[in-house]
C-alpha cells in the first residue's frame, strides 16, 4: 500500500515537472544556427535609443555615477539582491556575442544567451509584449555603446529561490510569453498607450501588489502595491482615491509624466526617478497616448470605510493629546511652507488639504516624505524644483505619527490616524 | 475631578485657544526658498553651529560644494539623506545651489571648548607643518594659509564640528568617501594614524572662523600632490 502511494506521488510529481517544463518552453523557437552579432541601420539605432529610454533600461543597468548600461546595480528583493547585467557590447563581460535573436529571446522569453532562465527582477513579464521590430531596434542601439569591461556581479538570492527548478515553477505560475495586446475596438492612441504602459514602461512592476512568491496578477493590473524592500507605495492607477486619473485632463497627465509636476500632483520617490530617466524624454505623441490609456482605466474607489469607533476615538483623551502634539509640530515644522490651513503654495509646495496622497492607505509615502524630505525631479519643464527637508533627525516615531495623524484628520481631510508602529514599519531602509 | 486633570484640561484649553502663530515669512520665488530643504540640517543660511554634526555650507567655494553634491548623487559619498535629496536633481541646478551657498558671507559663532594642550600642539603642528617623515603635507599647503579654502574646489576647514571632521577621515579610510581620482585626501587619511586624525580634527574644530571667511583665490604654491577634484589650471 505504502509502495502504491509512493508510486502515485512519484507519478504526480513527474506530471507536474513535465507541466512546468512544457509551460517554460511553450511558444519558444530555437535560436537559429549561425545567429551572430550584427549592426543595425542608423534609423534602428535612433529608434532603439528612444525605446531603451521608454523602458528605462539604464535606470537599473547603471550604477549611480557608473558607466552607462554597464550594470551592477543591486535590485533588492525579499529573496535577495539581483544585480543588473552589463549590456554594453563587451565580448567577455557584456552582450558582445549576443545576436538580435538572443536579445529577442531575453525580452520575450526571459532567457540569457546560454538559455539560462533570468530572474524576473528583469521585467520580462512586461517586455514579452514588446514587438520583434522594437526588440531589434533596442539591440541595434545597444551594439553602438562603447564596450565596458565589467564582469557581472553574482546575485545573492537565497536558497531555494536561486535554483533552476524554483525559477521554472515561478515562470510556470506567473509568466506566459506574450503577443500583441492590441484592442481593435479602441483608438490608435489608446493602443499605443497600452503598448507602452504594459510593455516597455513596465508600470505594473511597481503599481501592482506582489504575492508571497513575488508574482503579479498580470500587466493589466495597476491596482497599486507596496514596492518590496523600498517601502514606497506605488498607488493604484485605477482608484480615484489613489492615483487614478480618470477625471484629469489629458494635458495634466502629460504634464506630470513630462515635468514631474502638474496642477493636480507632484511625483516623489521612485516615480521621480522614472520621470527623470524615462518619461520626461518621451515624445509628446507617446505621452499623449499613455495619458489616454491611463485616463481610460476603469476606476473603482478603494477608500476603506472609516472604523465605527473613529468618531468616539477622536474625542478620547489620548487622541486629544496626540492631536495637540500633532498641531504643535505642524505649526512648528510644516505650516511655513504647507500653510496654516494646509493650503500649500501653488507650483511650489503641495496643498495638504483635500489631497488624496495625504489620506491614502497605507501611509507609507507620507512617512517616507516626512523622514527623508525630497525634491521633485529637475526636468526641462521644471528645472528648479522646490524641496522639503528631511525630518528623520528631528522627529521621533511618535512625533511623526502625531503630525501625520493631525494632517490626515484636519483641513477637511478624513483619513485615519497613523501609529508609531506604522511609522517604524515604513521607515525601513530610510 | 482631580486637580491634576483640571490642570491638564486648562493647559489643553489654553493650547487649543491659542491664537494662530505669527504669519510665516512670505513665499518668494528665489534660490533661498528652494534650498530650504538644506537648511533644515545645515542651519539657517547654511551656517551649522559647532555643536552639531552637519558641516557649514556658507562661504565654501562653489566648485567644492558642487563636487560634493555630485559625489553624493553619483555614489562617491554616502549619506542616505543627502543622496535621496539630490538624486533627482541636475548638474546645473546643483551648481546653482552650490553657488548660492558659496556667496553667503555670514558670521559664525565662536567654537566651544579647547582640547588638551598636547592635542593642540600635535594638531597645530600637523596643520602648519605636516609630517615629512610620513609624507603628510601640511593642511595649509592646500587649504590656504588661513584654512578658509582655495577657490574654486578646495574647501575651508574651519567652522566644522570635530565629529564631522573625524567622520570624514574615517569615511576616506574605509572607502565610503571618494573624490575624482587621484583622490589626494584618501592618501592623506591613510598616512595619518587615529591619534593624529583626532589631533587635527580637535584643533581645527577649536579655531574661530576668520572674518571674512571667503576662500583664497589662488594657491601660494603648486599642490604637493595630485588631486582629481582640483582643475588643472587651479592646481598650480
Amino acid at each position: 500500500m505504502i509502495r502504491r502511494i509512493g508510486l502515485l506521488l512519484l507519478a504526480i510529481a513527474l506530471l507536474l515537472a513535465a507541466a512546468v517544463v512544457w509551460l517554460n518552453s511553450r511558444g519558444e523557437d530555437p535560436i537559429p544556427d549561425g545567429a551572430a552579432p550584427s549592426q543595425g541601420t542608423p534609423d534602428q539605432v535612433a529608434r532603439g535609443r528612444y525605446l531603451a529610454t521608454a523602458g528605462n533600461c539604464m535606470g537599473c543597468h547603471t550604477v549611480p555615477g557608473g558607466d552607462a548600461y554597464a550594470g551592477g546595480r543591486a535590485i533588492d528583493t525579499p529573496f535577495g539582491a539581483v544585480f543588473s547585467s552589463n549590456l554594453t557590447p563587451d565580448p567577455d563581460t557584456g552582450i558582445g556575442t549576443w545576436s538580435a535573436d538572443h536579445l529577442w529571446r531575453a525580452l520575450h522569453h526571459g532567457r540569457s544567451r546560454d538559455g539560462r532562465m533570468l530572474y524576473p527582477a528583469f521585467p520580462y513579464p512586461n517586455y514579452t509584449h514588446v514587438t520583434r521590430e522594437d526588440s531589434d531596434a533596442i539591440y541595434a542601439y545597444l551594439r553602438t555603446l562603447a564596450p565596458v569591461r565589467r564582469a557581472n556581479t553574482a546575485h545573492t538570492v537565497g536558497f531555494p529561490y536561486n535554483t533552476r527548478p524554483a525559477l521554472a515553477v515561478w515562470r510556470a505560475l506567473f509568466f506566459s510569453p506574450g503577443g500583441s495586446l492590441a484592442d481593435p475596438s479602441q483608438s490608435a492612441d489608446w493602443n499605443r498607450g497600452a503598448y507602452l504602459v504594459q510593455g516597455l514602461g513596465h508600470c505594473n512592476a511597481c503599481h501592482s501588489a506582489r504575492n508571497l512568491l513575488g508574482g503579479t496578477t498580470g500587466v493589466l493590473d495597476l491596482s497599486g502595491g507596496l514596492i518590496p524592500m523600498q517601502n514606497w507605495y506605488a498607488p493604484s492607477l485605477g482608484s480615484p482615491d489613489e492615483a487614478g486619473v480618470g477625471d484629469w485632463e489629458v494635458a495634466e497627465i502629460v504634464a506630470l509624466l513630462r515635468d514631474g509636476v502638474s496642477p493636480r500632483a507632484t511625483v516623489i520617490g521612485p516615480m521621480a526617478e522614472v520621470v527623470q530617466n524615462s518619461t520626461q524624454h518621451l515624445a509628446a505623441a507617446d505621452l499623449q497616448a499613455m495619458a489616454t490609456y491611463l485616463k481610460a482605466l476603469p476606476q473603482r474607489s478603494t477608500r476603506p470605510p472609516l472604523p465605527a469607533s473613529a468618531a468616539s476615538a477622536a474625542s478620547a483623551p489620548a487622541a486629544m493629546r496626540l492631536n495637540t502634539r500633532g498641531r504643535e509640530l505642524y505649526e512648528l515644522h510644516c505650516a511655513q511652507c504647507h500653510g496654516v490651513e494646509g493650503q500649500g503654495v501653488p507650483g511650489a509646495y503641495p496643498a495638504l488639504a483635500k489631497n488624496r496622497a495625504v489620506t491614502m492607505e497605507p501611509p507609507a509615502n507620507l512617512v517616507r516624505a516626512v523622514l527623508l524630505g525630497g525634491y521633485a525631479p529637475a526636468t526641462a519643464g521644471n528645472p528648479r524644483p522646490y524641496g522639503m527637508p528631511p525630518f528623520a533627525t528631528v522627529l521621533d516615531e511618535n512625533d511623526v505619527a502625531a503630525v501625520l495623524t493631525y494632517v490626515r484628520t484636519h483641513f477637511g481631510n478624513e483619513g485615519t490616524a497613523v501609529t508609531a508602529l506604522e511609522v517604524h514599519r515604513y521607515r525601513t531602509h530610510d | 475631578m482631580s486637580l491634576r486633570s483640571l490642570l491638564t484640561r486648562a493647559a489643553l484649553g489654553a493650547l487649543l485657544a491659542a491664537p494662530a502663530l505669527a504669519a510665516p515669512p512670505p513665499f518668494e520665488d528665489s534660490i533661498a526658498q528652494r534650498v530650504q530643504a538644506c537648511t533644515g540640517c545645515h542651519g539657517d543660511q547654511g551656517r551649522a553651529g559647532p555643536d552639531g554634526f552637519y558641516p557649514r555650507l556658507a562661504g565654501k567655494p562653489a566648485g567644492y560644494l558642487h563636487h560634493q553634491l555630485l559625489n553624493f548623487r553619483d555614489g562617491r559619498r554616502h549619506y542616505p539623506l543627502m543622496t535621496h535629496l539630490v538624486a533627482p536633481l541636475t548638474d546645473a541646478y546643483l551648481l546653482e545651489m552650490a553657488t548660492y551657498f558659496s556667496q553667503l558671507d555670514v558670521p559664525y559663532p565662536p567654537p566651544a571648548g579647547q582640547p588638551p594642550a598636547d592635542v593642540v600642539a600635535r594638531g597645530e603642528s600637523l596643520v602648519y607643518r605636516g609630517d615629512p617623515m610620513r609624507d603628510v603635507p601640511a593642511c595649509v599647503s592646500c587649504h590656504g594659509e588661513r584654512l578658509t579654502g582655495v577657490a574654486p574646489a578646495i574647501p575651508g576647514l574651519l567652522g566644522l564640528p570635530r565629529d564631522y571632521l573625524n567622520a570624514q577621515f574615517g569615511a576616506w579610510r574605509t572607502g565610503k568617501r571618494k573624490a575624482h581620482g587621484p583622490d589626494c585626501m584618501l592618501e592623506v587619511a591613510k598616512r595619518l594614524d587615529l591619534t593624529d586624525i583626532n589631533a587635527v580634527s580637535s584643533w581645527l574644530a577649536s579655531r574661530p572662523v576668520p572674518v571674512p571667511a571667503k576662500a583664497d583665490t589662488s594657491l601660494p604654491r603648486p599642490l604637493p600632490m595630485p588631486c582629481g577634484g582640483v582643475p588643472q589650471e587651479a592646481a598650480k
